[in-house]
């Protein structure tokens, strides 16, 4: 779960990474009263979930309280082209803090490495930059500590990777414990990616974090109920945040039209790229999981019929613990209730299959053998010209 | 012969009161898998499809001689229920839940690595070798045996690979699930040798998907094996940075695409089938039948 820059640094700052003075503001008159508060220049910056803001147009600079109320009337409700999320994103909410004097700017973040099986932080001194860039173009600039999860983050592993980033020795010992303290809250609030870019040097000498990208673990949120709040469903497909609400595993595909329904993952993804070779464009990834109940299959159909582009849905079931059975009654009792209006292709295997495929027989749904062939019934009816 | 888990394997099941639990024991038991024991804090002394419930693993391991364990328990003790295993000395654990915390997953992973003990999972369908044994949730039905091995991230997508194999007449020796996590205990680069050696294992299927680089550095070991693999990818389709039900089947910045896996695997040797129909063909042709 992405969580915004200015929950992002209420975390750290609670975790003892220094931030700067400031507040969010939903209004312009908002706007104008933490600057006022703040009593000195500004720098105003739209709460996106998108790195690239800066270039966006979504943060700009406020000598003073009144500039700074013009500037969150302009950024308020507007909607901007952010390139890194490839996509226009409306500004709900604007983060007011302090400007400051900028001397260095560094790169560090904490994320997983899938190979290592560690967690990986990173130090740059190229910090302001697009990071995939610099590790792109000048690997050498970039210096990566694999964190043994027994041990933690000790003070020498901080000094080794600072000195591995050929960091300004005059500013080692102040960082470790900035260092120490990001990682405490990586690991504290189950983080998933930990990224400041820039971690500020400022022209006195102090160490601040200018930004603050942050993603939390969904798997973690039993343990944090309090992160329920930091979930901002605006920049969320409307589908999909009404599947998550259902529980449903849904993810909606730019551009499709077929919806798809399967149990597992990698089957579901099999089916998708089934879809894609058969000459269709998937509409969505939907699983419903293992030993899912007719109840929730309804439920699941109903979300991908929600979906106004859908032309045809194409379930592909190989029951493990899933029954084929089950998954026909709930299919069944789906198109008794919704207004379905488009082709339905069912493939059955594996457990109950040939239970469920008698249930179907009674209804005009359409059976498949393979998923092969349920992908090129579902093009063919799909795409047939009415 | 096979790999892994056979005849001598004697299993625990962690969490064998719970509704899967004691479901997919009596499965096992039925596939003739050894179940010595279950383990369920506080209800030590019960009896559970035949088989005795302790109050912690090591009592259970101590008392059964237990060598495998099949971790059943919910997604925040799960990753404990490991460690306890290890703890216990069990020498292969099968952790099928799904959900455990990444930093969990990346405590638990980092303490198995310095023990003598083995981690298949977490949020695996578990391993089968035909006709000797099964842990985990695989269904049993669709094997026969024979001489393919089967290497997987995905659960019901194995098992469609499996369906064909054996349709198609191609029996299997060992089916392992590693699972569909971002840290599995177990990966392809650690499954890919125990076929090689294993001597009535004549061809591997390895089914990977987006996420990670598990399967390009399969393919570097892939280049010195002197057995057939046949491969396949999936999520061709998957758009970057949506995460596609696994938690690990994520294309992130530009790591994790499915192109350069199956790049990788091809330039390795790898036969790559372009649908999971084209599998059995594909073994066919490599076994020379």
């Amino acid at each position: 779960m992405k969580i915004h820059e200015f929950q992002a640094k209420q975390l750290l700052k609670q975790y003892g990474v220094p931030v700067p003075e400031g507040q969010a503001a939903s209004t312009p008159a908002e706007v104008r009263d933490i600057a006022t508060q703040l009593g000195r220049k500004v720098v105003i910056k739209g709460q996106v979930h998108s790195g690239g803001r800066g270039k966006a147009g979504a943060v700009k600079l406020a000598d003073n309280p009144n500039d700074a109320e013009e500037i969150g009337k302009a950024l308020l409700g507007k909607t901007l082209f952010f390139a890194q999320a490839n996509s226009d994103l409306k500004i709900n909410k604007l983060l007011v803090e302090e400007a400051v004097n900028i001397d260095k700017e560094i790169y560090v973040a904490i994320t997983q490495d899938r190979a290592r099986q560690r967690d990986v932080l990173i130090v740059s001194t190229k910090g302001g930059m697009d990071i995939e860039e610099v590790a792109h173009n000048n690997p050498a600039d970039i210096a990566e500590l694999f964190i043994d999860p027994l041990l933690g983050l000790p003070d020498y592993a901080a000094r080794q990777v600072l000195f591995d980033a050929n960091y300004d020795v005059a500013h080692i010992n102040k960082t470790i414990p900035v260092l120490k303290a990001l990682y405490a809250a990586y690991v504290g609030t189950d983080a998933t990616l930990a990224e400041i870019n820039p971690l500020v040097i400022t022209k006195e000498g102090t160490i601040i974090a200018g930004d603050a990208k942050w993603d939390i673990d969904e798997n973690s949120m039993f343990r944090h109920p309090e992160f329920a709040a930091y979930h901002d469903t605006a920049e969320e497909d409307p589908i999909e945040t009404e599947a998550h609400r259902r529980g449903i595993q849904y993810v909606r595909l730019e551009g499709g039209d077929i919806g798809i329904i399967g149990n597992g993952a990698g089957l579901v993804m099999t089916t998708m790229d089934e879809v894609k070779r058969a000459g269709g464009q998937p509409a969505d990834f939907l699983d419903i999981g293992g030993g899912a109940k007719a109840e929730a299959v309804t439920s699941s159909l109903e979300v991908v019929l929600s979906d106004p582009n859908v032309k045809g849905v194409l379930f592909n079931i190989f029951g493990g613990i899933t029954r084929g059975d089950e998954v026909a009654k709930g299919i069944i009792a789906g198109v008794a209730t919704l207004d379905v209006k488009v082709p339905i292709v069912i493939r059955l295997a594996g457990t109950r299959a040939a239970e469920g495929a008698e249930l179907l027989k009674t209804t005009n749904l359409v059976p498949a053998e393979t998923m092969q062939e349920a992908a090129a019934k579902i093009v063919e009816l799909a795409y047939a010209k009415k | 012969m096979s790999i892994l888990v056979g005849k001598d394997t004697k299993v625990i099941v962690q969490g064998i009161t719970g509704r899967e639990g004691e479901f997919h024991t009596t499965q096992m038991i039925d596939y003739g898998t050894n179940v010595v024991g279950g383990v369920t804090p506080g209800k030590g002394g019960q009896t559970i499809q035949g088989v005795p419930v302790f109050n912690t693993v090591k009592e259970a391991v101590e008392k059964t001689g237990a060598n495998a364990s099949c971790i059943f328990v919910p997604a925040r003790f799960a990753a404990d229920g490991i460690l306890e295993a290890v703890y216990a000395g069990v020498d292969f654990i099968v952790c099928i839940t799904e959900g455990i915390p990444i930093q969990d997953e990346i405590k638990a992973v980092n303490v198995v690595k310095t023990s003598k003990s083995r981690l298949l999972g977490p949020n695996c369908p578990g391993i089968l070798t035909v006709g000797e044994c099964k842990i985990g949730i695989t269904p049993a039905s669709i094997f026969t045996p024979g001489p393919i091995g089967i290497v997987s991230r995905s659960g019901t997508l194995t098992y469609e690979a499996v369906d064909a194999l054996t349709r198609a007449g191609l029996g299997q020796t060992t089916c392992v699930g590693v699972g569909g996590d971002p840290m599995p205990g177990t990966r392809f680069i650690d499954v890919l040798p125990l076929f090689e050696a294993d001597p009535e294992t004549k061809a591997i299927v390895m089914c990977g998907e987006v996420g990670g680089s598990d399967e390009e550095i399969a393919a570097e070991y892939i280049k010195t094996m002197t057995k057939p693999v046949i491969g396949f990818i999936a999520g061709l389709t998957a758009p970057p940075g949506k995460r596609m039900g696994h938690a690990g089947a994520i294309i992130s910045g530009s790591s994790g695409g499915p192109q350069a896996k199956v790049d990788a695997l091809k330039a390795a040797g790898v036969l790559m089938a372009e649908s999971t129909a084209d599998i059995p063909g594909l073994v066919k042709q490599a076994l020379g039948l």
